[in-house]
């Protein structure tokens, strides 16, 4: 089973030279930790940014630099700023190559929800509705199953939908799946000492399993 | 050159009436236009309808406006860990509308561009949809979505001149210069107002002709939500 952190391992080595990139809270987040050096990629910050840097040291904090988690950052070289109606006409206009995701569930056709309910209270929807709906690549990262031990992969979404047939691919603790196009999970990498039976077990959408399944390869790039 | 400069805050916000609609900048707490919420604070203005992308925390932005009880119904992207919030939406007298992020930006814009509605693939499935025209365009389904405008808006630049024209710094530009547009009074509070003229023209973000008041404001708190730092 993989932590957290060689999830986003893995996701890093999905990553091609010259993207611009949205990562989400979470999981997507730890991806810009774990990409090889020589490559040149720019992340994208809905609240007006192109070029997230890393967190700033101490005494260079700024209050008017932030992300859509509302962390401190810094700036890469050669960054530019925007307001939001341009962030998300850069999102929905399909200039994004690849957006990386959280989510608290995934159907077998590929939608999405990421709503937090608690309390019969709706906190927000954010920016995650304009992005999946952008038509452009869609990874998820998240665990493969809920705290309670329930799937997370299912045949339908029982939370409200963020987005419908958007995601292209999801990497969890246990395995690499894309969508198929007729529907359903498609196992194409298990984590190093998960079996085939025990993903099986944990996907309660349908799982299409053809030919061996190799165990993914991670790439330590910390 | 028009000059548009008021005193302060208070003198800003002081024509502002109970129910009124207000657009008010910043995302999270990153470029909120402090100065004009801590003016309404002073006022008894009851039934206010808030259109800000978060709703501020417990003790500041527009959290201060829930905590104060002046707010009817607030129209938000993502409203977060609010307990005065929650606790009012819960009792039932304070009202929330959710919006995607990028909507609630495009209404906005449109708003302050004549722009009455348009149509976005984001919300389609989902319970956003619900009641709204659906309607194709090249095979793929859009949403139609309509503008947002306001009576007054409240919003925070870095640098602005008398004529109104303003400059953001950073990510405090966010939702500010689309909302400038769509008030019918737009008040912007500034960190440092120069005469006009001394600003270059071509770095103006917002120009003039959308800001009705301006005013520099006074002991900005900028206070940062999350404090991240590199090891």
């Amino acid at each position: 089973m993989l932590s957290k952190k060689q999830i986003a391992q893995r996701i890093a080595s999905e990553i091609k030279d010259g993207q611009y990139i949205y990562l989400g809270i979470g999981i997507p987040s730890l991806v810009a930790n774990y990409l090889p050096e020589q490559l040149q990629v720019v992340f994208q910050s809905e609240n007006g940014l192109l070029g997230i840097g890393p967190y700033p040291e101490k005494d260079n904090m700024d209050p008017d630099l932030i992300n859509a988690s509302k962390e401190t950052i810094s700036m890469v070289k050669g960054s530019s700023l925007f307001d939001s109606a341009e962030a998300f006409a850069m999102i929905r206009g399909g200039h994004i190559d690849l957006s990386i995701l959280g989510a608290l569930e995934v159907s077998e056709n590929g939608d999405i929800s990421h709503w937090k309910i608690s309390s019969g209270l709706i906190k927000g929807v954010g920016g995650a509705l304009d992005l999946v709906a952008s038509g452009a690549k869609l990874y998820i990262a998240m665990h493969h199953c809920h705290k309670d031990g329930t799937s997370k992969l299912l045949k339908h979404c029982k939370m409200p939908i963020t987005g419908i047939k958007c995601v292209q691919k999801i990497f969890t603790d246990l395995g690499v799946f894309t969508i198929l196009p007729e529907g359903g999970f498609k196992l194409c990498e298990r984590a190093p000492g998960v079996s085939i039976e025990e993903i099986k077990a944990k996907t309660e959408g349908r799982l299409v399993v053809k030919g061996e399944i190799k165990e993914m390869e991670l790439f330590d790039n910390e | 050159m028009i000059n548009k400069t008021v005193k302060n805050g208070v003198e800003a916000v002081s024509d502002i009436e109970n129910g009124a609609v207000l657009l008010v900048g910043g995302f999270g707490l990153c470029g909120i236009p402090e100065a004009c919420i801590n003016a309404l604070l002073q006022t008894n203005l009851k039934g206010l309808t808030c259109i800000s992308n978060n709703a501020g925390v417990d003790d500041f932005g527009v959290g201060l406006l829930i905590k104060q009880r002046m707010l009817r119904k607030l129209i938000s992207s993502y409203v977060g860990e609010n307990l005065e919030f929650e606790k009012q939406f819960t009792t039932g007298s304070l009202e929330l509308e959710l919006i995607p992020q990028g909507t609630l930006a495009e209404r906005i814009r449109a708003g302050g561009a004549g722009i009455p509605a348009f149509y976005t693939p984001a919300g389609i499935g989902t319970h956003v949809a619900d009641g709204k025209e659906v309607r194709e365009f090249d095979g793929r389904l859009f949403l139609l979505e309509r503008w947002i405008k306001a009576d007054f808006s409240l919003i925070k630049a870095w640098k602005g001149d008398t004529a109104g024209n303003l400059i953001y710094k950073g990510t405090a530009r966010n939702f500010n210069p689309l909302m400038a547009s769509a008030g019918k009074i737009t008040i912007a509070e500034v960190e440092e107002l120069v005469p006009a003229g001394e600003l270059d023209p071509n770095q103006i973000h917002t120009p003039g002709i959308y800001v009705q008041r301006i005013f520099q404001g006074d002991g900005y708190e900028k206070r940062i939500e999350n404090k991240t730092v590199s090891k």
